[in-house]
Formats: C-alpha cells, sequence, structure tokens
C-alpha cells in the first residue's frame, strides 16, 4: 500500500486558513490502513479544526467526506454536485488522489492533510517501512523475494558494499543489509548459485529517472 | 459506602476504556465540555488485556492535539483505579474538577456565545 502520515495540524490549520468553507475528504483505502487519511482521521481533524477556528471566533464550516478512493474518477464523481458550496478541499487522501481530485475539480482549491511516503507494509501496527519503488521492472524473482532497489541504500545488484557489518547497513544499526537479507533467503531456499550470477545492467528509464510514467494496456482499455 | 462527588462530572459508562476512540474526547469539547477524564482499571489488570494502555495513548494524543489548536491539554487526564476504590474515585473526580475550574470553562463556549450575540446583534 501507499503508506502516509498525517500532516502536522499547525501546518494544516495554516494552509486552510483563508477559507470559510471547506469539504474534508478521506479516502478508504491505502491511508485508511495506515491510519492517516481513513473516517477516522477525517472525523478527529476536522473536529480539531472546527474548535480551533470557533475559539478564534470565526464561523468556518467544515464538512467531512469518505470516498472509496480518490485514485479512480467514478468515486471522484460522487462530491461532484457539492463541491460548488466548498472554498477548498482539504484530502487526506495520498498525493495522488490529492492530485486526481485537482485534476477533476479544476476550479476548486485541494490541498494535501497528509505526508505521502512510500509504498510499504504494515510491520505492526504504528510501524510502517518501504518494500517497492516501482521501478518498472521487478527482479525479485532472482533475488529471493527481497529488492534491492528498495531497501539496499546503494540500490546495489550484485551482493552488498563494504558498509555491510554483520547483517546491519552502514547508514544505521536499525537498518538491515538488503543484500544479508537476500543471501540468507538464498540460502534457506537453496538457491545460492542464484546469487552467483551476475545481474545484468538494469535499465533504468522505466523508472522515475525516465520521467512521469504511464502504463498503457490494449487488452483492457475501452 | 456514599461518597460524594462534585455534581459537574458527568459520567459516561462503556464496556472497557478501551473502547474511548480519540474522536470520542473530541466530540466531547466540541459539545461544550471544559475537560475530559478517561477512569480505567489498573495497568496490568484489564481484563481485555491492553484496553486501558490504549486508552492511555488516546488520551495522550487528545491532550497533545487539544494543546496545539489552542483549546488547553490539561484539560485531558486518565486515572487508573480499582473498582471498589470508592474513596479514590471521589479523589480524581474533585482533583479534576479543581483543575478544570482553575482552567476555566471550555474556550470555544466563550467565543461561540459572542459570536451568536454579534450575530443577534446584526439582526
Amino acid at each position: 500500500m501507499i503508506v502516509a502520515k498525517p500532516k502536522p495540524v499547525e501546518e494544516v490549520i495554516e494552509s486552510v486558513s483563508g477559507f470559510d468553507r471547506i469539504l474534508l475528504v478521506g479516502c478508504n483505502e491505502c491511508v485508511t490502513v495506515c491510519e492517516a487519511g481513513g473516517r477516522k482521521e477525517v472525523g478527529v481533524l476536522a473536529s480539531a479544526l472546527r474548535m480551533h477556528f470557533m475559539n478564534q471566533g470565526r464561523n468556518v464550516q467544515i464538512d467531512e467526506v469518505t470516498l472509496e478512493r480518490q485514485c479512480d474518477r467514478e468515486y471522484l464523481e460522487e462530491i461532484r454536485n457539492r463541491i460548488d458550496q466548498y472554498g477548498a478541499v482539504l484530502s487526506l487522501a495520498c498525493g495522488v488522489g490529492v492530485q486526481f481530485m485537482a485534476e477533476t475539480y479544476f476550479q476548486t482549491p485541494v490541498l494535501p492533510g497528509v505526508d505521502t511516503c512510500f509504498m510499504g507494509v504494515t510491520e505492526e501496527r504504528g510501524l510502517w517501512s518501504e518494500r517497492c519503488q516501482g521501478c518498472g521492472q521487478c527482479v525479485l524473482a532472482r533475488t529471493g523475494g527481497i529488492c534491492p532497489v528498495s531497501r539496499c541504500a546503494k540500490r546495489l545488484f550484485n551482493g552488498p558494499c563494504g558498509g555491510s557489518t554483520r547483517g546491519k547497513c552502514e547508514l544505521s544499526k536499525d537498518l538491515e543489509c538488503a543484500w544479508q537479507l537476500i543471501i540468507d533467503r538464498l540460502t534457506e531456499l537453496g538457491r545460492l548459485d542464484d546469487y552467483e550470477e551476475l545481474a545484468p545492467i538494469k535499465d533504468w528509464s522505466t523508472e522515475r529517472a525516465g520521467g512521469p510514467r504511464r502504463v498503457e494496456r490494449e487488452d483492457v482499455r475501452q | 459506602m456514599r461518597l460524594q462527588y462534585p455534581g459537574s462530572v458527568r459520567i459516561v459508562s462503556v464496556p472497557c476504556t478501551g473502547k474511548v476512540d480519540l474522536i470520542h474526547i473530541m466530540r466531547a469539547f466540541e459539545k461544550g465540555a471544559d475537560g475530559v477524564y478517561v477512569l480505567g482499571c489498573m495497568e496490568g489488570e484489564c481484563r481485555y488485556e491492553s484496553g486501558n494502555l490504549r486508552a492511555r495513548k488516546r488520551v495522550d494524543k487528545a491532550r497533545d492535539l487539544l494543546e496545539r489548536i489552542g483549546i488547553g491539554g490539561e484539560r485531558v487526564a486518565m486515572y487508573n483505579l480499582s473498582s471498589s476504590e470508592a474513596p479514590r474515585f471521589v479523589a480524581y473526580a474533585r482533583e479534576m474538577t479543581e483543575r478544570i475550574k482553575k482552567l476555566g470553562p471550555n474556550p470555544i463556549k466563550a467565543t461561540s456565545k459572542k459570536h451568536k450575540a454579534a450575530g443577534a446583534g446584526a439582526a
């Protein structure tokens, strides 16, 4: 999933302070799972904002809605008949949702309520970590299911660097060396021969370095 | 034991303090409560293992958020006691009531009154 974290409430207050009618829009997908922008978080933030403005003697209307997704047009359409009532939308979706909302409702300012961080997993409640950088050319089959692009600080493809010490990365004692993990898993799977094979030079043009990307599939396109 | 506790305290009973969510505390303030305290079982003695520990985290979160938005974090508290400790129940109710009296009423009540008065004047 896409992992995000709530913006500090002071930053949100500053960004919406110029508006008198605000629609706070949550998203039922990734940001709900990482407890940053689901229905619950929408309720708490809306309540906090209402109280803040009430305390300042300002009458700011803050309404709440949580959509199934904000990265699909059909769900964004659900607010079309009410969008004109608001001076701004405060979206608690990831950066993708915020942008698609802004594209869909071109004349309404759309502001982000979360900081989008990465594609990752819930290791435990309250702890998320990165697993994929969407490089566009998956190498997990050769690396024991552990990604050297997202989990190795240097994105190395043929074993660890000299900074790997006792299984940890030189960046931090809390950070596992991805290549240690890969070797451990290949050993466990009895496939250490895979490690001996030199990885071909990676085509980075499918990664972000090649500019903004898109996937076009004629088989499913209508 | 028939002990008296301050009449300003309104009790909302829940099956376990683990049921208390951040939004419940926020809504209480939004509706004009001057203070909120959560009274849970002793730590380590939760029938559901961690209900009271979760509640404490949510109270901490509420305190932080209310401080940041200018309502005042000191208006929220968490206390722990056993169900048979009536005198302690009263002591906590008094302690909290005293604290809130010192802090004064929920600031949004004053401003919303002013707001309404101004609105009525203009009409």
